[in-house]
């Protein structure tokens, strides 16, 4: 049966790569208006994942299933060779047609309006992510993949881009593949997360993720308790040192 | 008008200008000035071809030249040697090869120094259909693709992610380049096509802040270098294809002046 709210569907994906997996064994879901978050260590296969899922590999094990054609990409990192001169309004319409004032919509919703006769050589780290995701919602996506989306932004410009994304997935009723470290925004914005060190270590909704023993293992013990700062359901308390003290029920 | 050699060459050199400008900058935008380099030394052999077995000259340096970049991007996807060095193995192995084959050929007369460094004199009639034709047809096959190129120049990944096939685009730009040069071996010469196509543009890039107006720079910078430097060579009585490159460098030193301290 074939659920029409489905963007993409990773079965048993995986792949090899001088005779190493790099990953192997996802399963993976995505779906209209939901944010998926993938979590892991350095070298864990995070954006390799994300790659698969956007069929950016020709070999992989198992399959993924696209059901979109409407997807945008923030890549981990995009260099622009200096020979190459583009300013950010030339970047906007790299993929995809653009009237002006649609440009700056865009870029005003992620705060950068007035870079946009800027050359992308001089802008700063952050102003540069700050385009890159401009760019990739100014077309209305039905599938928005982010890799560290917000990598080099300041700390309240972060808070306001992670709310931005959760209000995209929710008024475009866009799906997100989100990939991120800031594990306290990703417990308290996401739909699912999947935890990932080579193959899916655990996955689920965000509370159940952070009580997972697999979870705990790979972030540490005090990694669970960010979640708390959210939630707010009190579902235990804090001994004198700070451990978590499992409420009674 | 046609009768005078001056006047065809001139003709010859805007046509080729035109078409340099905007590969030109892709060939430097994507690195691949030695690539073009690859492709103009194999066209050599395409050459040798079209004496040996009488066929039309651009035609036989179109089929070996697409022939050679077909099998480098083939080799590129199926073997670990680094691209530098997988050029240098076919550009020197078909160079070497041709020049092979012309030995067993003495009975032909052959102008090797036309070939590699472009004659005006030995440009026809015929030539300046060949020039302008395919000069026009490789044009509008670039604007064609234009979009998808430019996206897969600027990031290959997020171009394929958002559906613009860059591979593809990747084999259709390839065979352009090899076009170019079966067009313009007559008239530029294999040893020097490379410069016009990466010079002018380096000068472009020295002048412009945005991708369009570093094409319009490019394919003026290739303009001049022709007009000036057919009349020097005329005036002065040297070989008219070294002397276009030498007016594009004396261009691009001059446009020197206008790039700002970087770092």
């Amino acid at each position: 049966m074939k659920d029409n709210n489905i963007l993409v569907k990773l079965s048993n994906a995986g792949i090899l790569k001088d005779n190493k997996w790099l990953v192997r064994g996802v399963n993976l879901e995505i779906h209209k208006g939901k944010i998926v978050t993938l979590i892991g260590p350095n070298g864990s296969g995070k954006t390799t994942t994300a790659k698969i899922a956007l069929g950016l590999y020709k070999h992989i094990e198992g399959t993924v299933e696209k059901f979109t054609k409407k997807i945008s990409y923030v890549p981990q990192k995009v260099i622009i060779d200096w020979t190459l001169p583009v300013r950010v309004s030339d970047f906007m319409v790299l993929t995809q047609d653009l009237k002006s004032d649609e440009i700056s919509y865009a870029l005003n919703l992620t705060g950068v309006e007035h870079l946009k006769n800027n050359n992308l050589r001089d802008l700063s780290g952050g102003e540069f992510q700050r385009v890159l995701l401009a760019r990739a919602i100014a077309k209305r996506p039905e599938l928005l993949v982010l890799d560290e989306p917000v990598q080099g932004v300041d700390y309240s410009g972060e808070v306001a881009l992670y709310a931005l994304i959760k209000k995209i997935s929710e008024t475009l009723k866009c799906g997100i593949l989100l990939i991120s470290h800031d594990l306290h925004v990703v417990m308290s914005a996401t739909d699912h997360v999947v935890c990932l060190n080579g193959h899916v270590c655990c996955s689920g909704n965000p509370v159940d993720v952070a009580q997972d023993k697999n979870y705990k293992e790979l972030f540490g013990e005090h990694s669970s308790q960010l979640l708390s700062i959210y939630e707010h359901d009190h579902n235990h308390t804090h001994s004198s040192d700070g451990n978590i003290v499992e409420a009674k029920k | 008008m046609f009768e005078d050699f001056l006047f065809r060459a001139l003709i010859a050199g805007i046509g080729i200008a035109l078409v340099t400008g905007p590969l030109g900058c892709f060939v430097v935008w994507r690195r691949l000035s030695f690539f073009g380099d690859t492709l103009a030394h194999s066209a050599l052999l395409g050459v040798i071809l079209s004496v040996t077995f009488d066929i039309n000259i651009s035609l036989s340096v179109f089929v070996v030249s697409s022939l050679v970049a077909l099998l480098l991007l083939k080799l590129q996807n199926t073997t670990n040697l680094a691209s530098d060095s997988l050029l240098g193995l076919l550009s020197h192995s078909s160079l070497a090869i041709g020049l092979v084959v012309l030995g067993f050929l003495s009975f032909i007369r052959f102008d090797i120094m036309g070939v590699l460094f472009g004659d005006i004199l030995s440009v026809s009639v015929n030539d300046l259909l060949i020039i302008w034709i395919g000069g026009a047809t490789i044009l509008f096959v670039l604007w064609l693709i234009w979009k998808p190129l430019f996206a897969a120049t600027v990031n290959y990944e997020l171009a394929e992610a958002e559906g613009m096939n860059p591979d593809r685009i990747n084999v259709i730009f390839t065979i352009l380049l090899a076009a170019l040069i079966a067009i313009s071996i007559k008239m530029v010469g294999l040893l020097l096509i490379t410069g016009m196509l990466i010079i002018p543009t380096a000068t472009a890039r020295n002048l412009s802040n945005n991708p369009k107006q570093m094409v319009i720079f490019s394919i003026i910078g290739g303009l001049l270098s022709v007009f000036i430097g057919l009349y020097t060579s005329f005036e002065i009585n040297t070989a008219s294809g070294p002397t276009i490159i030498t007016v594009a460098l004396i261009l691009f030193i001059l446009s020197l002046t206008n790039t700002q301290k970087k770092y």
